[in-house]
């Protein structure tokens, strides 16, 4: 089993006895196959208990591990060592204020998250004893991608856009309202419309693309953004130039 | 420094639901739609979306094609429960099961789809139809975000994100809430509830070697214990057959309902030499044979062929081969994208192209909370559902896809019923009592922060304790093995006392609170080591060495372990409810349809 001698520099900040965040360093020995977040364990588990971070799955898919990995949102579960050479710099998630260590403050995604009204608003209201809604898998693939999001936020800390504005609700947030958007079931595009095409919503993207690159689940929230403007510049016509095509 | 805060607020609710995964969501959800000026909360030691449920994979199970009936599921459950599971129970479970994924598909879930539009299903482990419902490998991943992003519309709700529950408040004979540490400021709280519902998961996390993550410490299961709920058939703790040797991530039993094969280091199908077989046909699975075997089953016949030599050595350990070759790049990137990925990223196989390695890997907890089959504890005020529950459906043995099914089902049946428990005039709780008794909560916490002189850490208990659950609570058991076990987890036990925490802040203190998680594990692996001991048979995913026949005349029962403080825990046993399956064989021959 291969071994080998790496260093981690993690950055710490407990508001309770911190001023501000310094980077703290630790020499580890790793297994050629371990994760990042199998580093951050062993600190935690034979060197410094006292370092706080969040994780659970290990497999990608419970979001809670994304920290900035030598400058990069990653999922800590997905980075692996081996893919890095020197002293390995981790970092809590740019752009979401510390709680402590790498645990950051995530408020600010779960009020947008709810604002866009994240759920089924059915087309047609339909009893539970005439069974399911129909759906091809081509109206399926039609949002299926969208629906991939483990709100990992990765791809806010990625947006330029969102460092700038906070307000901006981001790409998670219009990925998921977008999901609900396309799927065939549903009728709320018009109930969500105010909030993501407003002026914090999809126009406030400028098209950096950093949120689809950073996503590991290929949610392509870029991708969603853009089909966000292009169906409200739509809208726009049609309410304003061809008001008759309404309805 | 060094002080646990005061405790400052006493939030007033109705009904409190601790954990929010698939159970607690769906019973947050239940209870908001039955009455909207109910005052819920939804407390969680992580974010809705970061619980468990998240990483199941296959699907759910519920009959709905026309070929299929209710009968069927039915028998299928029995007696893949080794006739451990509550008959009427199991008869709740499968007439409710299509009603709450028709319910999940009406909220939004992305079901794989047949090409004309309805819902499609895979066939699963010791089913004899196919009746998995599947979102792709995703399947609990999308029934946990169609219910937390569903549950969202409901303003009743009101969720408590990253609070830990530490203790219930039990006065009078009855539950009257809780107490909980705000993980962001350390802060405790008092839950002055009517009822509580505890859906707080598995505790898969005693042993090393598990498919759950991290969160998965038994806490819901330890705070009904310590309350004087016993805990059911702990002694029936699933191994899943297929993990990936290096970091026990699941391979979902979805890529053999899909039709991958398992084979040993000279390429044999081995199940056929463990009265799983004839051989079925690659590419061909046969419903209840072979690769379609229940989970026990395959995981014994694997620990069987290691001994006798005949697995692949791999530098995590021996391992059996999964091979999917034969289903091709287009259904493996289709029907498992999770499989391929993960396999590429965590051992470096592409299935497409090679046999993955595999081996059994602790996955789920058969028994929990003893509840009746409305969900209610003996604790009145108290009810529990999902994992952390055992009502019991799964009895020695769950089947594969029953426990999505069984967290939605019985989540809402919590619900339902602490409706009606509160609506049936619950008495309100003394304030005076109610503040006594968080105060008492509060100073165990804040003894555990203080301490100091102590010599014990948390890292070094809990490895000890995997471990010895490792060594003599696996696939199979002695009694040897077991009564090292029990005595080796009553001295961590008393050893935890002498945990000092190295860290003794407030905000987020994870040390903390992995202490506490710790306490949790040690109960319920002290209960799972007792009830193994005291079960002198062999039934499902309970096999002694030493007494290797099922023996339906002394253990037909379902054992009840009581919480004994500083002393051994208790072991009781209660009847299991037969209303129409009477014992029989476990027929996985393939001949017998």
């Amino acid at each position: 089993m291969s071994e080998r001698a790496i260093e981690l520099e993690v950055l710490r900040y407990n508001p309770e006895t911190d001023r501000e965040p310094a980077f703290q360093r630790y020499a580890i020995t790793c297994r050629e196959e371990w994760v990042v977040l199998d580093a951050l364990n062993h600190i935690k588990e034979n060197v410094d208990p006292t370092l706080s971070y969040r994780w659970s799955c290990h497999m990608a898919v419970c979001g809670s591990c994304g920290m900035m990995i030598n400058g990069e949102p990653k999922l800590a579960c997905k980075a692996f060592l081996r893919e890095y050479t020197g002293v390995i710099r981790v970092e809590p998630l740019r752009h979401f204020p510390v709680e402590r260590d790498l645990v950051t403050v995530i408020d600010d995604f779960m009020e947008k998250l709810k604002r866009v009204r994240p759920y089924l608003m059915p087309k047609d209201v339909k009893a539970l004893e005439a069974g399911e809604y129909r759906q091809t898998p081509a109206q399926l693939n039609r949002f299926k991608q969208y629906s991939m999001c483990i709100n990992c936020m990765l791809c806010y800390a990625a947006c330029p856009e969102y460092g700038l504005i906070p307000k901006y609700i981001g790409p998670a947030a219009i990925a998921l309202a977008h999901r609900w958007n396309q799927d065939s079931r549903d009728g709320g595009r018009a109930a969500r419309q105010p909030e993501i095409a407003a002026t914090e919503g999809a126009w406030e993207c400028s098209f950096v693309g950093a949120c689809s690159e950073v996503c590991p689940e290929h949610v392509d929230p870029a991708g969603a953004i853009q089909q966000v403007k292009i169906k409200s510049t739509v809208d726009w016509y049609q309410e304003h130039l061809m008001p008759w095509l309404k309805k | 420094m060094g002080h646990y805060r005061a405790l400052v607020e006493t939030i007033q609710t109705d009904v409190a639901i601790i954990g929010a995964g698939g159970a607690g969501l769906r019973a947050a959800i239940a209870l908001a739609q039955a009455d909207p000026a109910l005052r819920i909360a939804l407390i969680s030691k992580v974010y809705p979306m970061r619980s468990h449920t998240c990483a199941a994979e296959g699907g759910a199970a519920g009959v709905i094609k026309p070929d299929d009936s209710l009968e069927h599921h039915f028998n299928d459950t029995v007696g893949g429960g080794d006739w451990l599971c509550d008959q009427d129970a199991v008869d709740y479970l499968v007439q409710e099961a299509p009603k709450e994924l028709i319910q999940l598909e009406h909220w939004g879930c992305p079901w794989s789809r047949e090409p004309n539009g309805t819902v499609a299903v895979r066939p699963f482990g010791g089913m004899k139809k196919q009746r998995t419902w599947f979102a792709a490998d995703k399947s609990g991943f999308h029934i946990l975000h169609t219910l937390f992003q569903t549950s969202l519309q409901f303003d009743a709700i009101r969720r408590f994100d990253e609070y830990y529950v530490t203790d219930l408040l039990v006065d009078g004979g009855r539950c009257r809430g809780l107490v909980a540490i705000e993980m962001r400021s350390g802060q405790m709280r008092c839950f002055d509830a009517r009822a509580v519902i505890i859906a707080g998961g598995g505790a898969g996390r005693m042993f090393p070697f598990t498919t759950n993550g991290a969160i998965k410490t038994g806490d819901g299961m330890a705070l009904a214990y310590r309350a004087g709920v016993p805990l059911k058939d702990m002694e029936f703790v699933q191994y899943h057959p297929t993990g990936l040797p290096s970091t026990g991530t699941l391979l979902t039993e979805a890529c053999r309902g899909e039709g991958g094969v398992l084979r040993n280091k000279d390429g044999r199908r081995f199940l056929q030499d463990y009265d799983m077989g004839p051989e079925t046909p690659l590419g061909h699975p046969v419903f209840k044979t072979m690769e379609l075997g229940p989970r026990d089953r395959v995981s014994q016949a694997f620990w069987h062929e290691q001994k006798k030599g005949n697995m692949v050595p791999t530098q995590w350990g021996d391992a059996m081969l999964l091979d999917m070759r034969h289903l091709g790049e287009k259904t493996i990137n289709e029907r498992l994208p999770l499989v391929r990925d993960m396999s590429i990223s965590y051992m470096g196989v592409d299935p497409v192209t090679d046999p993955v390695p595999v081996r059994p890997v602790v996955h789920y907890m058969m028994g929990g909370i003893h509840t009746d089959i409305k969900a209610a504890t003996p604790l009145p005020g108290l009810f529990a559902a999902g994992e952390c529950a055992c009502v019991s459906i799964n009895g020695a043995n769950r089947l594969g896809s029953n426990s999505l099914t069984e967290l939605l089902v019985f989540g809402r049946r919590a619900a339902l019923s602490a409706m009606e428990y509160v609506r049936g005039g619950a008495p309100a709780a003394g304030e005076a009592a109610l503040a006594a008794l968080a105060g008492a909560a509060q100073g165990r916490v804040r003894e555990l922060m203080r301490k100091t002189g102590g010599t014990e850490t948390v890292a070094g208990l809990r490895k000890e304790m995997m471990h010895t659950m490792e060594q003599h609570a696996g696939i199979y058991r002695s009694g040897e093995g077991l009564t090292a076990a029990c005595a080796t987890l009553a001295d961590l036990r008393s050893r935890y006392g002498g945990i000092e925490l190295h860290d003794k802040t407030n905000v987020y203190n994870t040390d903390l609170l992995q202490a506490l998680e710790l306490g949790s594990m040690l109960e319920c692996a002290e209960a799972v080591a007792q009830s193994a001991l005291a079960r002198r048979e062999s039934r499902g995913a309970h096999q002694r060495l030493d007494f290797a026949a099922r023996d339906d005349d002394k253990y037909l029962r379902h054992s009840l372990a009581y919480y004994g403080a500083a002393q051994t825990p208790r072991v009781d046993y209660c009847d299991v409810v037969i209303t129409r399956s009477k014992p029989g064989v476990r027929d996985y021959s393939g001949g017998h349809e």
